[in-house]
């Protein structure tokens, strides 16, 4: 069993079939949906947290890509310029999903994608503008 | 009682390269077994450091003459307003200065690009005089253009800093960074036990002509910093729960390095810059040697409300409470955050060590020490006469 978050974007045309409940039932996934931006007849974001067999994820995911759903791991989606941080603990102020927290040793930020939501607070806090998500 | 250390004495052993220097975590961790007496016996300077935002910096610059000359009487670098009052081509570009149509880009973002070696565009107006003919002119400079290029802050290092929490149902946004509604976070700002004035709290070695590590470099401290404040409650460690004395620091922009200066943006609340400061704090007599033992259990600071008119006071945490992730705030666990750097103040600790043990760096001390009994003046205001 593995656990992973995916951001999937849906073309205008597949807003209305029943995706996820094919990955509940045909893939034994089961489904965590932490972000949900659905903009009827134009395009719809999710932030999805997959569980399961790792062969039947990569079914699961698989089947998304063949009904034209971008399907993309979370971790692809974030991109942070780790080299120009300072340390400074700003982000971690505001990561209530502790995605973003100061390793209590040596100060440093650590960053825990697979523990992110997209709440995309990190990015107007980061004086530095280091942040940047690409889920829509 | 144990013999007293002099300056010249410690700076003999620096130059022989026999001194013992540690850094302030380094010794706050020997007394918990050993005690001021022998630390003061054993230890000749504890380094200290900090590297957080200071919004009362900036630099000075002198652009040099161009020919035809201009008597520059507006001045922007970037488009970031620089001061015009002084004189024909001297400038004063504050870190928090901006173009209210750039907000994210400010006086703090000019002084990182020179340093970086950037180009930046100077563009100055002039009424022109006899003397100096020219109304405008338009180039670039550079760091190696400009003549004096010095950084000269007002009020950096603050002693000791407040606990910001929210207890409004809004976010808001502030110097300490994003404060969530409900109390859901809570942020501080100092390095605690390795924090400069917080291991000489009397000001007893820290004052006028002080040699310190600036930006990464050699500077000084110049005069007391504003706001500066010595009366403020302090605790049974004789160290003020709140904010309280400052320093104003100078030093040569020309040899600092980017990664003791940053430039920062606080979204809505503006533009500021993390400075590197490192103290060496004498070991003079046993006195000292207690005051830089202190530990983050013993260092406590107060918890304030920003999001209420007149930030009221919900209580009082120590540094480390703050560093183990979690404080009580009125009986509620509320997580805890930095906002400045604790590895980086770190880093410029250990700096200062190495260039104290390899003999580069001697202590001074200061040609004054600062006025004691301060308090402030808060902005009364008097009705304007109209015309």
């Amino acid at each position: 069993m593995i656990k992973k978050r995916y951001v999937l974007n849906f073309p205008p045309e597949s807003g209305d079939k029943p995706l996820s409940y094919h990955l509940v039932r045909d893939y034994d996934i089961r489904i965590n949906i932490l972000k949900a931006e659905v903009y009827p007849g134009k395009r719809g974001s999710l932030l999805l947290e997959l569980q399961g067999k790792k062969e039947n994820i990569e079914k699961g995911v698989q089947y998304l890509t063949d009904h034209q759903v971008i399907c993309e791991p979370l971790d692809k989606r974030i991109h942070f310029q780790e080299e120009k941080c300072i340390d400074c603990g700003n982000c971690t102020a505001v990561c209530f999903a502790g995605a973003l927290t100061m390793n209590r040793e040596s100060w440093k930020l650590e960053f825990d994608k697979n523990k992110c939501v997209v709440c995309e607070l990190c990015i107007p806090a980061c004086p530095l503008h280091l942040f940047e998500i690409d889920f829509r | 009682m144990p013999k007293i250390k002099t300056y010249q004495e410690i700076n003999q052993k620096l130059k022989q390269g026999k001194a013992v220097v540690l850094t302030a975590e380094e010794v706050s961790q020997m007394a918990q077994t050993v005690g001021p007496e022998e630390i003061a016996e054993k230890v000749d300077v504890v380094t200290t450091a900090t590297f957080g935002a200071m919004c009362s910096s900036g630099a000075i610059i002198n652009f040099g003459h161009a020919s035809p000359p201009i008597r520059m009487e507006k001045i922007r670098l970037n488009g970031v307003p620089c001061y015009e009052g002084l004189a024909a081509v001297d400038s004063y570009i504050g870190a928090t200065a901006c173009d209210p149509e750039n907000p994210s880009y400010g006086g703090a973002h000019v002084i990182q690009d020179l340093l970086e070696g950037k180009d930046v565009v100077l563009e100055a107006w002039g009424k022109g005089t006899d003397c100096y003919p020219r109304k405008y002119i338009k180039t670039k400079i550079n760091i190696n253009t400009i003549n004096e290029f010095t950084l000269f802050n007002p009020r950096n290092a603050y002693q000791n800093y407040n606990v910001a929490v929210n207890t409004t149902s809004k976010m808001i946004h502030t110097y300490m960074g994003t404060l969530l509604p409900g109390m859901r976070n809570a942020t501080y700002s100092t390095s605690g036990e390795l924090s400069p004035l917080l291991n000489d709290p009397d000001l007893r070695t820290i004052g006028i002509g002080t040699r310190i590590f600036l930006g990464g470099t050699q500077g000084f401290v110049v005069w007391n910093g504003t706001q500066f404040h010595t009366t403020k409650p302090k605790n049974e460690y004789g160290v003020p729960v709140t904010n309280a004395a400052t320093i104003a620091v100078i030093g040569n922009l020309k040899e600092m390095s980017p990664e003791y200066l940053q430039a920062v943006y606080y979204e809505k609340y503006g533009v500021s810059m993390f400075v590197g400061i490192g103290i060496p704090i004498p070991i003079l007599d046993e006195e000292m040697a207690r005051r830089v033992s202190i530990a983050n259990s013993q260092i406590e600071t107060s918890v304030l409300d920003y999001g209420t008119d007149g930030t009221p006071k919900l209580g009082q945490v120590t540094y480390q409470e703050l560093q183990s992730g979690f404080i009580k705030v009125n009986g509620k666990k509320v997580r805890t955050a930095p906002v400045s750097s604790l590895a980086k103040a770190r880093k410029i600790a250990a700096e200062l060590k190495k260039w104290l043990q390899n003999g580069i760096f001697e202590i001074s001390q200061p040609v004054q020490l600062f006025p004691k009994n301060t308090s402030l003046n808060s902005l009364k205001e008097t009705e304007a006469e109209n015309d």
